[in-house]
């Protein structure tokens, strides 16, 4: 490169000294080096998130911070744009003031070369030739243009130059290449949204925070259809339409009008046996005054639709609101009449409970659940689709919530089957799961009337009555004794039927020294399942079960299933249980929506980018002089060359094609 | 003059390659076309015109680099023809993988990369002790394996894209879509490059340290197969299917196999530059083709490793809605470039040589790693797939 250096000059301005700063080699190498290094900084640090999450990741302080510096959209910071920026004018000026100097040396066979700086070259050979110089000169021609070099000749004095070069066009991806870095710039600065940037810089744009519907979003916060380019998104419920689209902006979101409507039909997901989604697409109607009858078209990933310069993706999916119909049964009533409720998923309901105010929210549901059928199978074949499942949160007037997610079917678990409803208290915990036993008839209609029957305080009183008997004596003091033993097993009972076992534990802990302890949690126990166990038969009795001859196996399991039940039910947390009776699915597809008008000028670049890189690599620019003088009758041969790029080919190249010419124009011989 | 110039240019003309053409290179090129006239009668109403041009493409691609790289022939047949037995062997039972003697130790596709394995790492093996006791022979056993062990990972790749199909037909997709693929074919590219230079500088003194980083995506490999079962083969997620997969993710491994050659030669260079009269100076090329191989493996890399993210900012707009979303991925991909960019630079603008840039090429192998692993095992985004 030492002839694309300018030459050292006298005396410069101050303008010609930042334009070398800006175009020298040092800063742009620098700048590459930089720009990566920041960008790894956006790859660590999870990029626009909502703010909370990173309060709580860094502290109130570090937030600041990392806020000021902009690390939460590095690329979007103007720090990192400035970066950028560099990058660009440096690589502009370089290619400004190599190309025509690039362009000159394409075309120069430099046939006026100097004898002594040919002596100087790397590369060279010399030797003495009978042959007269004209033939020499048009043997040498001859031979270099055969290996592809395109060749010049002139004769001055006695001497002939015979100059010739290839590869030249190669030269040419150099300005290729470094000129569509500045076009793929001005692409992605055009889809950068400049106008847009400067409007929300000056405060005439701000981003929305609240969650509300779009038509109340000020217009500060939303976009006409001038605008020029923005990617966003928008989930449409099946059957809905939308002309908006949101675009994410920092901690909010800007609404962004379009100048169509876009309806989503129908929405399909098909999915691989292992649960995985195999496909989802959606049929869409836009609809628009320009066009005389709507489009109508399917879009699935991979395939978007192109309207009027907007494309629109598919790029997720979720419910648009199914509807459900449910019953709550009571944990803490004495009767058992489930209450009938319907909603829909994003839509709440408030309930006067037990335990006070509650509103339940809706937030999901699914159709399917399919997870592998053993976890520590790894194979990834064997699985087992749980069936229809609902998400919702139940929060108390304090704003504390809860998220339960409930499976509409009895599960399978060691041969029988179980309402599952899992329960957390925040989003980042595992579900824990309690499990609630069905009855014959699949419901949870037996377990829920033996809870009944154990709030019911009469009923356990009158059977803890019975159990007791003729244990006790009939004496002033024992009827005393045995009205205390009623009272406090009726409390042991409501304990455990109010808290669980942790309940009882909690008591235990309480009341009994600790060397006693666990023989009084063993006792209490026996005394739950006796009194529970006495209830338990009761209702099978009045079920019609014949239970004269003893429970059957089935029965038994089913109580001893209820009361592990019944003990984990203190921390369930939820004054009822929600069993999903019947849905009818509704479908949203997430759709994404963005406009880039310099997409292709951006593509363009890239073209640019990949023919200059390979003609830079692969096409060297490499240069031959063959000079002549007379000497002795015969010739002097001065060879001599020199390559662009890759020296050791062209060193190669050139030893083959100096044997080459040492047989056209043979050396003289030694004795001559 | 200027009638004896042509007349002497005629003299001088170098017989054209198609005149260079010895009877092999004629059969080559008839099996290559029959193969793909075949395919084309036999599978037309399966392909659109898009995948029919490429079937003539890869035959026209495969003639070429046969006539200009002969051993590439004896290679392509080798695969065909054994990848062409694994497939009849299974007819359409995938379960014969189990029964059939052949399938099971042999060409099944999981057979058959174990083999790969085995021979990549037993090439190793010779290529150090060729190296050690100077031994011309261990080296051209070594290249023998390494040859044998390249046609076996192409085997493994073909059978196992049939085997997707034997599953059944929706799952069927080319084998280039998760990690556990993708270090197979990094292997085999990688193994491919450094062969080409080996037949090109005529030197086998590289292969162990080349092998070496092989050697070592096989342990990952197996550690990946036998602890995770990632051998298994899934279903592609919607974003994945898509025709720019099959181009994106090949050109991008040849990226990474240039800069993985590069990375060991200058690993060897700077051995060598260490103690340039110490014993391993005398049993490795001489420190300037090492650079110059350096390079090479750099500039093919680069070059390759830019139409790879080209093809992938097209592929992104299609599938997310935007050529650049600065996803992790994405943006580990432009570290990477920006990185070689500047070591080119450096190179070819400024004059470094040696040391420097032989260091910056190590450096530059653990750069390219964490683009290809560190970002799927660390960090979170839109490329879903091969999360370790
Ligand atoms: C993103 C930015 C850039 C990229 C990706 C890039 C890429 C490249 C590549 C790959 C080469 C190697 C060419 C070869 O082997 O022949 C090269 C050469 C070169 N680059 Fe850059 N470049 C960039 C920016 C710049 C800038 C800002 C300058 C000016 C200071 C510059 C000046 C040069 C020069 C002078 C050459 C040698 C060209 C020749 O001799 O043919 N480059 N560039």
């Amino acid at each position: 490169m030492n002839d694309t250096t300018s030459p050292v000059r006298a005396r410069r301005s101050t303008g010609a000294i930042a334009l070398e700063f800006l175009g020298s080699m040092n800063l742009a190498i620098t700048l590459l080096v930089v720009i990566a290094i920041a960008s790894v900084i956006g790859t660590v640090l999870q990029q626009n998130e909502p703010y909370t999450n990173y309060v709580m990741k860094f502290g109130p302080f570090w937030f600041e911070v990392f806020k000021a510096l902009g690390l939460f959209d590095i690329y979007g910071a103007a720090w990192f744009l400035i970066l950028l920026g560099f990058l660009l004018i440096s690589t502009s000026i370089c290619v400004w003031r190599n190309t025509p100097h690039i362009l000159r040396d394409m075309r120069h066979y430099r046939v006026d070369v100097q004898e002594k700086s040919l002596r100087s070259f790397h590369l060279k050979a010399e030797w003495d030739t009978p042959c007269d110089r004209s033939d020499t000169a048009a043997r040498a021609a001859a031979l270099l243009s055969a290996r592809g070099y395109r060749v010049r000749q002139r004769a001055q004095d006695e001497h002939v130059t015979v100059a010739a070069m290839q590869g030249a066009v190669g030269r040419l991806g150099y300005i290729l290449s470094h000129a569509s870095i500045v076009v793929i710039c001005l692409g992605g600065l055009i889809d950068g949204n400049p106008p847009l940037k400067w409007q929300e810089l000056r405060g005439e744009v701000r981003a929305e925070t609240r969650d509300i519907p779009a038509g109340e979003v000020p217009a500060e916060s939303t976009l006409s259809t001038d605008n020029l380019s923005f990617r966003g998104s928008i989930s449409i419920p099946e059957g809905g339409t939308s002309s908006v689209v949101f675009l994410q902006l920092r901690d909010g979101y800007l609404v962004q009008e379009l100048p169509f409507t876009i309806e989503l039909e129908q929405f399909r997901v098909e999915h691989y046996p292992t649960g995985m989604p195999k496909s989802f697409e959606s049929d869409l109607v836009i609809h628009d005054d320009d066009l005389k009858e709507p489009l109508r078209q399917t879009i699935k990933v991979n395939h978007p639709l192109i309207y009027k310069g907007y494309s629109i993706y598919q790029s997720s999916f979720g419910d648009g609101g199914s509807s459900l119909s449910m019953r709550a049964w009571s944990l803490d009533l004495p009767h058992q009449e489930p209450l009938e409720l319907n909603s829909n998923v994003n839509r709440f309901l408030r309930l006067t409970t037990t335990r006070g105010e509650r509103t339940l929210e809706f937030t999901d549901f699914k159709l399917y659940n399919i997870f592998p059928l053993d976890e520590n199978d790894t194979s990834g074949k064997k699985f087992r689709n749980y069936g229809p499942s609902i998400v919702f949160k139940v929060r108390n007037p304090a704003g504390e919530a809860l998220e339960y997610v409930n499976y509409m079917l009895p599960v399978e678990l060691e041969g029988r089957p179980f309402f599952m409803s899992g329960m957390r208290a925040t989003p980042s915990e595992e579900y824990r799961y309690l499990y609630l036993p069905a009855d014959a008839a699949g419901t949870p209609q037996r377990f829920m009337a033996l809870l009944a029957a154990a709030h019911d305080v009469k009923r356990v009183r009158s059977t803890i009555e019975t159990q007791l008997g003729d244990m006790v004596g009939t004496d002033a003091a024992s009827k005393e004794v045995r009205s205390t033993m009623i009272e406090s097993i009726t409390r042991l009972v409501a304990l455990f039927v109010e808290q669980g076992i942790d309940g009882v534990v909690k008591h235990a802990e309480a009341s009994v020294p600790a060397e006693q302890r666990q023989e009084a949690i063993n006792s209490y126990v026996n005394v739950l399942q006796g009194v529970l166990g006495a209830l338990y038969v009761d209702m099978l009795r009045s079920e019609g079960v014949d239970v004269a001859q003893g429970v059957s196996d089935a029965d038994s399991q089913f109580f001893d299933d209820a009361l592990n039940t019944l003990s984990m039910l203190g921390a369930y947390g939820s004054p009822f249980y929600l069993q999903l009776s019947a849905f009818e699915h509704i479908e949203a597809s997430g759709l994404q929506i963005a406009r880039s008008p310099g997409k292709d000028i951006v593509y363009l670049g890239c073209a640019m980018l990949m023919v200059g890189i390979f003609m830079m690599f692969y096409m060297h620019q490499r240069r031959v002089w063959i000079y002549l003088t007379p000497r002795d009758g015969g010739t002097n041969v001065l060879f001599a060359g020199s390559g662009h790029r890759n020296r050791m080919e062209f060193e190669r190249e050139f030893h083959a094609l100096q044997a080459e010419l040492e047989q056209a124009v043979p050396r003289r011989a030694a004795a001559d | 003059m200027s009638v004896s110039s042509d007349y002497l240019e005629q003299e001088f003309k170098q017989p054209s390659l198609l005149k260079r053409l010895g009877w092999f290179d004629w059969l080559w090129a008839l099996l290559t076309v029959a193969g793909t006239v075949y395919a084309h009668i036999h599978y037309v109403e399966f392909m659109d015109s898009y995948e029919v041009g490429i079937l003539y493409g890869t035959a026209i691609t495969l003639i070429w680099l046969g006539w200009t790289w002969k051993p590439t022939r004896q290679l392509s047949l080798v695969i065909a023809l054994l990848s062409l037995f694994a497939i009849a062997l299974y007819g359409s039972d995938l379960a014969r993988g189990d029964s059939n003697f052949f399938l099971k130790y042999l060409v099944s596709s999981q057979s058959a990369i174990m083999w790969m394995s085995a021979l990549y790492v037993m090439a190793t093996f010779a290529y150090f002790f060729g190296m050690f006791a100077r031994s011309d022979f261990s080296n051209r056993v070594g290249s023998a394996l390494t040859w044998s062990a390249t046609a076996m990972g192409f085997t493994g790749l073909m059978v196992r894209w049939r085997e997707s199909y034997l599953i059944s037909h929706d799952v069927g997709h080319i084998p280039v879509s998760n990690l556990y693929e993708v270090f197979i074919l990094f292997a085999v590219i990688t193994a491919l490059m450094y062969l080409f230079y080996e037949g090109r500088y005529k030197s086998r003194q590289l292969g162990g340290f080349v092998l070496t980083v092989i050697s070592a995506a096989v342990a990952f490999l197996l550690w990946y197969a036998f602890a995770r079962g990632a051998h298994e083969i899934q279903p592609l997620v919607p974003a994945l299917q898509s025709y720019w997969m099959k181009i994106h993710v090949p050109t991008n491994f040849i990226g990474y196999g240039g800069f993985a050659l590069a990375a060991m030669v200058a690993v060897a260079y700077l051995l060598v530059e260490r103690r340039p009269e110490g014993w391993l100076a005398g049993r490795l090329p001489s420190l300037e083709q090492m650079d110059d191989v350096m390079y090479k493996a750099i500039a093919l890399g680069f070059a390759f490793f830019t139409v790879a993210t080209v093809l992938g900012a097209m592929w992104a707009a299609e599938a997310w809605g935007g050529y650049w979303s600065w996803d992790p991925k994405e943006t580990w991909a432009l570290i990477v470039w920006l990185n070689y960019a500047a070591w080119l630079h450096l190179r070819l603008t400024k004059g470094w040589r040696g040391r420097p840039l032989a260091w910056w090429s190590v450096v530059g192998l653990f750069i390219t790693l964490f683009a290809f692993l560190g970002v799927n095992m660390f960090l979170s985004g839109l490329h879903s797939y091969g999360t370790l």
